[in-house]
């Protein structure tokens, strides 16, 4: 801390302290600024900033190598180290990029949506999720990643209760109930692997476990954290709480976090899962990211059926949800440079790919103040930018070739196809999922374009503030499906360095 | 007979644990899920200062005398945390429930399900009486 003091304060080299400390300072002021607007206008600015160091941090993580930061100047692994590599440091830009480009939509959601008197504490709730996130993402140490996670959480369940619908209330709840479980889990499981090496630092741990990997200790650590993580990001069996919290939350949230929250703890299953126990002979056959690839299956399949029958539109795209989820761990189940190049690519494409499809969702809420799928008749006419970005990006969502949906799909199926029989068979069902989203999409296409509009409802196009984000975010679809050498190179950098292949 | 007394604390742990799951998980009143909740992570904090500590150890202050062995004090000192976040969790989820009563009228779980139930059918009904 002194040589900081006597070097004076360099504002580059203390990014990474900054990324986390920007939104988590702001918060509090964000619940003093109580006149119109002014909360909104503090948290988009905090959000351009926090944007703007990931930004930094990842050219210098590409342009230098990885960064090691030591917290308050105590040296790892003693201090906090945070630690900025290819992986989080992409993970940082998918979630203050969502940040950055769902508050300007989130204006006029909130403004209607979340009473008036409640509009500090909802973007202070928004600046602490962030907070959160970026903290889980960064932090090399593993007892700061469940202190983030636990920040990022609480904050959650505030923002889903913090609508108007009372069924958001309880789908919070059971997030709550189900979420302090799985983060209670991540605590036994760090605190028997602290029990057994003496150390919370992720780098000190992969080195210090190998000696004594082999006890049921470590095996009975790997087990919680693996299940506590799949139960945060709403893997099949433990999924019930979405739906309905992803529908009834203002729609703002919606975006937020299904674009953020659930890629957020992916990425802390891959830390575990390959940084840690990566290079641990003892797990080589007793593989915990093959064991969720079942369930992963599962959860695309049951997730894409369901959708086909829900009523509500944000229900349906939250269901869809549960599938996506299903292929980000499927890649990662398949295993192999180009499995977990699938799933980490596909943490950014359904980022975009999603959040379009719930700002579309939730501009159509604004003017038609229903989600009902039948009073959506004929909004391709009365509504045609929104209804026309919801189609371009749920042909993103089915995988069709120049979007980025297919680009997670081309490299799910090659993973799978490496495989041998049972590859071929997972495939098989990736496709027919695949297949059951063009029916999901069709029902709102043949809702909003081949039906009159009721006759008695005034229906305009969004408001602009809605539709730029929304459409941003459509092209988004479509550039990075053409033009892959962000979004693939830099997963495929962040794979190599995961299993540790030299490319 | 000595090892087992020496394990105690884990066997606490690891019954207050599954208490605590069972309880979250069953009950169909939402303050016991509460409690259940603050049962489970207790027996975690359990866990956590139970591994910090050795038969006569002492606290690590430096100065004269430190000869004696010392507990861990990292350990307790994570657990303050963790209750911290125990405390914010329980305070977060009791306020949910004051709203769901508010909003229901009820805190059971079943007759939850059926309010909400009503609720979506009031909801349609007063959109058709609309259209």
């Amino acid at each position: 801390m002194s040589t900081a003091a006597n070097a004076g304060f360099s504002l580059m080299a203390n990014l990474p302290a900054l990324q986390v400390v920007v939104p988590m300072i702001a918060a509090p002021i964000c619940t003093f600024l109580r006149f119109r607007n002014g909360p909104w206008a503090f948290a988009l600015l905090v959000s351009a900033a926090t944007f703007w160091i990931s930004v930094n941090l990842l050219m210098q993580v590409l342009g230098s190598g990885d960064i090691s930061y030591e917290m308050g100047g105590w040296p790892p692994p003693f201090g906090i180290e945070y630690r900025v590599d290819t992986i989080n440091a992409f993970v940082l830009l998918i979630v203050s990029g969502v940040s950055l480009i769902t508050l300007p939509y989130a204006l006029r959601s909130v403004e209607r949506e979340v009473p008036r008197d409640k509009h500090h504490l909802f973007y202070a709730a928004w600046l602490l999720c962030l907070c959160g996130m970026l903290g889980i993402t960064i932090t090399g140490d593993a007892f700061n990643i469940f202190v983030f996670l636990e920040i990022s959480s609480l904050s959650t369940y505030m923002l889903l209760a913090s609508g108007r619908d009372p069924r958001a209330l309880t789908a919070a709840f059971q997030y709550l109930v189900l979420g302090t479980l799985g983060a209670t889990f991540i605590l036994i499981g760090v605190g028997l692997l602290y029990i057994m090496t003496g150390t919370l630092n992720i780098i000190d741990l992969a080195e210090r476990l190998g000696p004594v990997s082999d006890t049921t200790s470590v095996r009975a650590a790997a087990a919680f954290l693996t299940v506590g993580i799949a139960l945060k990001f709403a893997l099949f069996p433990a999924h019930f709480w979405l739906p309905n919290g992803y529908a009834y939350s203002p729609s703002a949230v919606g975006v937020f976090l299904s674009a953020t929250a659930t890629k957020v703890s992916i990425y802390v299953l891959l830390r575990f899962q390959f940084t840690i126990f990566g290079d641990i002979p003892a797990f080589a056959e007793l593989d915990f990211a093959t064991l969720l690839l079942p369930f992963a299956i599962m959860a695309f399949l049951v997730g894409s059926t369901v959708a086909i029958f829900q009523t509500d539109l944000k229900r349906l795209l939250a269901w869809s949800s549960i599938a996506q989820i299903g292929y980000m761990v499927a890649g990662i189940g398949l295993g192999g440079v180009d499995g977990l190049t699938a799933g980490i690519v596909h943490l950014f494409n359904h980022a975009v790919t999603k959040a379009a499809l719930f700002m579309a969702a939730g501009a159509i809420f604004l003017r038609v103040g229903s989600m009902h799928i039948d009073k959506l008749a004929g909004i391709g006419k009365t509504m045609p930018f929104t209804t026309l970005a919801f189609v371009l990006a749920g042909l993103s969502l089915i995988g069709v070739p120049t979007t980025v949906g297919f680009i997670s799909k081309w490299y799910l199926i090659l993973a799978a196809l490496q495989h041998g029989v049972t590859g071929y068979a997972i495939a098989a069902l990736v496709l027919a999922s695949s297949l059951l989203a063009v029916i999901y999409v069709w029902r709102i296409v043949e809702v909003a374009y081949f039906r009159e509009p009721t006759a008695n409802r005034e229906v305009t196009e969004a408001p602009l503030s809605m539709l730029l984000p929304l459409w941003a975010l459509t092209i988004g679809c479509f550039y990075f499906g053409l033009e892959t050498g962000y979004s693939v190179d830099i997963a495929r950098a962040a794979a190599q360095s995961l299993l540790g292949v030299t490319p | 007979m000595m090892e087992w007394l020496g394990q105690f604390n884990y066997y606490v742990f690891a019954i207050l644990m599954m208490a605590g799951i069972y309880v979250a998980m069953s009950r169909g009143n939402l303050v016991k899920k509460v409690v259940g909740l603050n049962i489970f992570q207790a027996s975690v904090f359990l866990l956590y200062i139970s591994s910090g500590k050795i038969w006569g150890g002492t606290a690590p202050i430096l100065g004269d005398g430190l000869t004696q062995p010392i507990s861990n004090p990292l350990p307790h000192v994570l657990i303050l945390t963790a209750i911290v976040v125990g405390v914010a969790t329980t305070s977060i989820g009791l306020a949910l429930i004051v709203r769901i009563k508010e909003a229901y009228g009820t805190v059971e779980e079943d007759e939850i399900a059926e309010a909400e139930a009503l609720y979506e059918e009031e909801l349609i009904r007063a959109e058709e009486a609309e259209a």
